[in-house]
């Protein structure tokens, strides 16, 4: 197994260069460049001129990509082409904030999805079950804005408990964020478990169908040990990749509950640089979150290989 | 019913037991029916039924346990004087395993892939025995060994995958003596394993059931496996069970018109001739109604069978039947005993010439690629010579890993070949990839696959498929193509009416004769058969090889048959080639290779290889061990080899010795 | 397939009865197709049914609760909701159902066919494939809309193209599936041509995993609709969408959350809808379902 994890390792540069690429030559065929882009009907004359000349965007793509690429590895992004600021200072807030909400939701999420799909899949078609799949697919199919829409209508409107709207500067330390973020936190919670949980619900009843628990059942093996030590250590193993995706998911997801809550971290940030034309910030923030996405997957994968020893002694063997 | 020596305590009894499943229309629709079993400590019984007939429903009643949509519908199973299916959790979990133990059908599927070995043994070893902490761990090792497994402190580390499936099957034994049980249930512990493994396991059940006084039962359809292990055989049908007597009496004189059918139509290589089919097939699960089941394929039958199930009877102190016509047995039609015609082909022309065959599935490694060079690894398949002459019938036999079916896929041009020479009627040549044949050559060579319900498109009609070759080849269309198919379909004995059905609507015999009609709709030169009747029902077989043989003669078609089952060889094949790691071994007449068989392997095989005669014994010549290919040199055969000369054996690859006839041998003992 | 064996030569052409009466057997099937039937309705039927024309602003009848001129009250503009809500899904039925069979059909074939051929080109293929989907569909989504506007013509090659591309992953993985089994072995060994066995041999078998996926898809693509048109970049108005109207209203929950309410359910009760028949519709077909994070 030890030699398969560099090899996942080079797989997962490979695709995070790949990304750069697909991102940098999006840019470049849109039509104009990011001066055009952002000073829209400005965009001429000595205008036009300086801002280009200050992007450095006269040089040829490839030399342009280099150094962005090159750049981005060591942590500069370059600068933005509204206000000229450094990229990674804006971007560094704004990724810490949306990270807090991100880690908060999976903290709180993950083990909820477990505990009640597991739950869900041992009452299989019964009140239990029904209760939590039906909330479940509630959460899933109802699309983010909708769920933290009501959320604030309950919670915030109606019974008063928590605060809809999130007025904060960005750069605020991370403790006064906390009391603020209860509701949001909520909500991306309860989709992230929504989706976890429908996996973790079918695994668990596929590997209750299995031979093997059948097997176990026929030994003599008590009820909860068949589950604690049959069921789960196997039923369980397909749902890391599944945790992987939906964390992954939930950085795309996020910009929609950012919006609604009005919070200050890089899906507002994302939707603002889109709105702005500023292509250095969208740039940037793109690879940022397709290196986490990769990261994550890469995580799950050689977790998942640890925990399987059907990966683990396999792959050793085919070497 | 069946009462045996009164000093043998009964320790299982099933009385009346019916089990089935409530379909959408809330009807109950029977998968066992009142079935009446006893089994006394020390004895060992087999169940033998083929697939339908509920014998694994059967299998796990015994132990309380009916699969999700099953429920019991009458009758009681009662272990050591406690009934299965009225107690306890608890109590069922202090019984199964410590009283009545399992020993699995599919041990790959059965054993929990994230435990160890040793993780299993020592779990049924702390639920079923009183001992603790390192006594556990001792008690493991013992049990291992008991199974003959080799290194037992090793393999409780290992996991469930990373044995072979002979090993795996051992560990379930070991698990299942775990708990000292009274009643061993075996599920079919044999099935999937090779011939020499298969006889290896059967030893071990016998001696353990002696040392034990265990009771044992033998769940199979293998008649030949049961033969060897029981002293009482029960036999099931459609749900119930229709006879129950001693082995001998069972297997020589049966009293139930579908036992004498099912014996009749297994291949049997002691002698000549061919199985009788057992034609119509039974009746679909649930599907039972008030008739005998066997109505519609008994030669007996009568207009009472049809109308009235018949009941359990007994015929003495430790037979009984499930028959009307018992009295009438003495009329069953004589046994045509088609004696296997030795079909002289030496006037033919030569057809298939094949000199050094050889098929590498390994990638050379990334060092040899940049050189340039091929793979250093042994070929799958290598320096495979043979010639048949059109309208003979070549048998490949071997066992798991010999190469048997890469090298028809590699005639068949789907995987890609080296020879010196492989020629198809002296003008085409067979090296060439599927892409670059000419249609009319693609059409002279058919394969038909082992399992029919892959090799039909289940999306297709049976039109879309028997059309499929007609229009590629031909270019048959509209009326002159489904005239065409009907014809095919009646060469195998199938009605017109089945050409609007879908695969999914057939049976397997059913389905494996339109995958004969395909081949040979094509009119080809050579039909290349992997396993044909592997996945079929014994008695499904006969028919199947039945049909082969009758076209064969029809169209002077050149047949290639790979099997691992030698009986069903002997009854097809003029010839026959055993290979071993994807080497050639022995060649020769079938009846000279069977009668004397000169190199050790063809030996160990046919001695291994089981009857339905209790009276006839494998013998185990081959060391017991599972190879993971070829060796880099030498005899390929070396370390298996019981008669092995150490020295000349491992470096040398013998070379052909012919002893007469055209019987060749690669042995270094015979040169 | 148990639902086809069971049928006679001559109901083959009738297979899309066969399976609609399969779905409307189980519950599931029913309360979805019901509610997608009914949504189909309004979104054709709604110009008919509608009391008000969705434009119509009246400064005098701002925000006014459900009352009898306005069986759910009006917005913040004086528009009536019922009338609002009614048309509301319009654009996004209409763009959605055009660019799921699109992206369907566009990822399938290339799904399919990079299946079917494997090797390096397909290892290279998957690589590209990953990258693009590390990218969040909404950064894609908005750059293009950005730059080329939020027509319906850009709207619906756009969702096509990118919803498109996850669906190569079924597409290729359920080929892999039918790849190894022994028909299209036979199919090859006697000489058919590639595109015959695909169209032959693979799309029936294919065709049912790809049926239900491309329900879910359909889910899929209306929630990112009416999440662009939440945010700003979807249906311009004045043009009624659930997505908008709940943006528009979000201010005025407070004191009137009919505003909100009402597109809320009706969006929830199409994509819950549809989901429902996904559900029935793979059991129906015999296939597994595992639910995914939608891309």
């Amino acid at each position: 197994m030890v030699r398969m994890i560099p090899r996942r390792l080079a797989l997962g540069a490979i695709t995070v260069f790949l990304v750069s690429t697909i991102i940098f030559a999006g840019v470049e065929l849109l039509p104009g460049d990011a001066c055009t882009a952002f000073l829209q009907r400005d965009a001429q004359g000595k205008l036009l001129d300086n801002c280009r000349a200050e992007l450095g965007l006269n040089r040829p793509a490839v030399e342009r990509y280099v150094e962005w690429a090159s750049g981005a590895l060591t942590g500069d992004l370059s600068v933005s082409a509204k206000g000229r600021q450094p990229i990674s200072e804006i971007v560094g807030i704004r990724l810490r904030n949306t990270l807090l909400l991100a880690s908060g939701a999976a903290m709180i999420g993950v083990p909820l999805a477990l505990v009640f799909g597991v739950w869900a899949a041992l009452r299989r078609d019964r009140l239990t079950d029904l209760t939590i799949s039906t909330l479940a697919i509630g959460f899933m199919t109802v699309p983010e804005f909708v769920s933290a829409t009501v959320m604030i209508l309950v919670f915030s409107i109606w019974l008063n408990w928590l605060s809809g709207i999130i007025i904060i500067s960005p750069d605020a330390p991370l403790i006064e964020f906390i009391p603020k973020i209860v509701l949001p936190v909520l909500v991306l919670t309860f989709v992230m478990t929504a989706h976890i949980l429908r996996t973790v619900r079918s695994s668990v009843i596929n590997t209750l169908a299995s031979d093997f628990v059948q097997m176990a059942v026929l030994k003599g093996v008590p009820y909860w040990q068949v589950i604690i030590r049959h069921v789960l250590p196997n039923a369980l193993l397909p749902v890391i990749n599944v945790v992987a995706l939906t964390i992954a998911w939930l950085l795309g997801g996020v910009v929609v509950i950012e919006t609604v809550f009005n919070y200050p971290g890089l899906g507002r940030l994302m939707i603002d640089s889109i709105t702005d034309r500023d292509l250095p910030v969208t740039q940037a923030i793109a690879l940022i979150i397709a290196t986490i996405y990769v990261g994550v997957n890469l995580a799950a994968d050689i977790l998942a290989m640890i925990v399987n020893p059907r990966l683990r002694t396999l792959k050793a063997r085919q070497e | 019913m069946t009462g045996l020596d009164t000093d043998h305590r009964c320790v299982l009894s099933v009385g009346n037991l019916s089990v089935g499943f409530s379909d959408r229309e809330k009807q109950i629709r029977p998968i066992l029916r009142n079935i009446d079993f006893r089994i006394h400590a020390g004895e060992t019984v087999g169940i033998v039924g083929e697939s339908g007939s509920g014998k694994s429903t059967f299998a796990l009643a015994m132990m309380g346990y009916l699969k999700a949509g099953l429920h019991r519908v009458d009758g009681r199973v009662t272990v050591n004087g406690c009934d299965m299916f009225v107690a306890l959790p608890q109590a069922l979990e202090r019984i199964r395993g410590r009283q009545v133990a399992l020993v699995p059908q599919n041990p790959a599927q059965a054993l929990t892939p994230s435990l160890t070995i040793g993780a299993h043994i020592r779990e049924a070893l702390r639920l079923h025995s009183d001992l603790v902490g390192e006594a556990i761990d001792r008690r493991a090792i013992e049990l291992l060994a008991q199974v003959r497994l080799p290194h037992p402190d090793i393999l409780l580390a290992r996991y469930p995958h990373e044995l072979s499936g002979g090993q795996q099957q051992r560990v379930a034994i070991a698990m299942a003596l775990a708990g000292a049980p009274d009643i061993l249930v075996l599920d079919e512990p044999t099935t999937g394993l090779d011939v020499t493994t298969q006889a290896h396991i059967l030893m071990l059940l016998r001696e353990l059931a002696r040392e034990r006084s265990m009771a044992m039962i033998y769940v199979s359809h293998d008649l030949g496996a049961i033969a060897q292990v029981a002293e009482r055989i029960v036999v099931m049908y459609a749900g119930e069970i229709v006879l129950d007597g001693p082995t001998r009496s069972v297997l020589r004189s049966p009293h139930h018109p579908y036992a004498k059918g099912l014996l009749a139509s297994i291949p049997r290589f002691s002698a000549a001739s061919r199985p009788l089919p057992l034609h119509g097939r039974p009746p679909a699960p649930g599907q039972a109604g008030s008739a005998c089941g066997f109505v519609g394929r008994c030669p007996l039958e009568t207009e009472q069978c049809r109308t009235q199930r018949p009941d359990f009877v007994a015929l003495s102190a430790n037979e009984a039947s499930r028959c009307h016509h018992i009295s009438r047995l003495a009329e069953w039609p004589e046994t045509r005993k088609t004696e296997a015609v030795l079909r002289d082909h030496g006037a033919a022309q030569e057809i298939l010439k094949i000199d050094a065959l050889s098929v590498t599935y390994a990638r050379p490694s990334l060092i040899d690629q940049i050189r340039g060079r091929p793979s250093r690894a042994p070929k799958t398949v290598d320096d495979i010579t043979l010639s048949l002459r059109r309208g003979e019938a070549l048998g490949l036999v071997g066992e798991s890993g010999s190469g048997k079916s890469t090298i028809l896929k590699a005639l068949a041009g789907l995987v890609p070949m080296e020879a010196q020479q492989a020629v198809l009627d002296g003008s085409q040549d067979l090296t060439r990839r599927l892409e670059l044949r000419r249609p009319e050559e693609l059409r002279r060579v058919q394969i038909i696959f082992q399992n029919p319900d892959e090799s039909l498109n289940p999306r297709q009609t049976i039109f879309d498929i028997l059309a499929q070759p007609l229009m590629l080849y031909f270019g048959l269309t509209g009326s002159d193509l489904r005239a065409r198919c009907e014809a095919l379909l009646e060469q195998v004995r199938l009605g017109a009416h089945y050409l609007d059905r879908f695969p999914g609507q057939l049976s397997g015999g059913e389905k494996q004769r339109v995958a004969i009609a395909r081949a040979f709709a094509a009119e080809p030169d050579l039909v290349l058969c992997d396993e044909i009747t592997s996945a079929l029902d014994v008695s499904v077989q006969a028919a199947v090889l039945d049909l082969i043989e009758t076209l064969r003669r029809e169209k002077n078609t050149t047949i290639v048959f790979v099997s691992h089952d030698l009986a069903v060889v002997r009854s097809v094949a003029d010839k026959i080639a055993v290979l071993y790691q994807g080497r050639l071994c022995e060649m020769g007449p079938v009846a000279d290779v069977y009668a004397s068989p000169s190199h050790p392997y063809t030996q160990a095989l046919l001695g291994a290889t089981l009857e339905p005669d209790p009276d006839l014994h494998p013998t185990l010549l081959a060391l017991d061990v599972t190879e993971a290919g070829p060796p880099p040199k030498g005899c390929v055969f070396q370390n298996r080899c019981h008669k092995k000369l150490s020295g000349r054996c491992d470096e040398e690859i013998p070379a052909w010795a012919l002893s007469d006839m055209q019987h060749q041998t690669r042995c270094h003992l015979i040169a | 397939m148990i639902v086809l064996s069971r049928l006679p030569s001559w109901q083959r052409r009738s297979r899309l009865i066969g399976l609609i009466s399969d779905l409307i057997s189980r519950p599931s099937g029913a309360v979805g197709l019901f509610l997608i039937c009914l949504h189909l309705g309004l979104a054709i039927g709604g110009p008919w049914i509608a009391p008000y024309d969705f434009k119509a602003i009246s400064t005098k009848a701002l925000l006014q609760g459900p009352s009898l001129a306005h069986l759910l009250g009006t917005d913040h503009l004086g528009r009536d909701i019922l009338s609002r809500t009614l048309l509301g899904g319009r654009e996004a039925i209409l763009v959605t159902s055009l660019a799921t069979p699109l992206a369907m059909m566009w990822g399938g074939l290339v799904g399919i066919y990079f299946g079917l051929v494997g090797g390096r080109v397909d290892d290279v293929l998957m690589r590209v494939v990953d990258a693009f989907l590390s990218l969040p569909w909404i950064l894609k989504m908005l750059v293009i809309i950005v730059t080329f506007g939020t027509g319906i013509g850009i709207l619906i090659p756009t969702l096509a193209f990118f919803y498109g591309i996850p669906v190569i992953r079924v597409a290729r993985a359920a080929t892999h599936d039918v790849v190894a089994r022994d028909f299209i072995q036979a199919a090859k060994a006697r000489g058919h041509r590639t595109l015959t066995i695909i169209w032959r041999e693979i799309m029936p078998n294919v065709r049912d995993a790809l049926l239900v996926e491309g329900a879910m898809r359909w889910s899929w693509m209306l929630l990112a609709f009416s999440s662009l048109s939440f945010l700003g970049f979807g249906v311009s108005p004045p043009n009624p969408d659930w997505g908008l109207m709940i943006s528009d209203a979000r201010g005025f929950m407070s004191f009137a959350p009919v505003g909100v309410i009402a597109p809320v359910i009706a969006l929830s009760t199409l994509i819950i809808g549809i989901n429902l028949t996904a559900d029935a519709l793979a059991k129906a077909l015999g296939l597994d379902r595992t639910q995914k994070a939608p891309v």
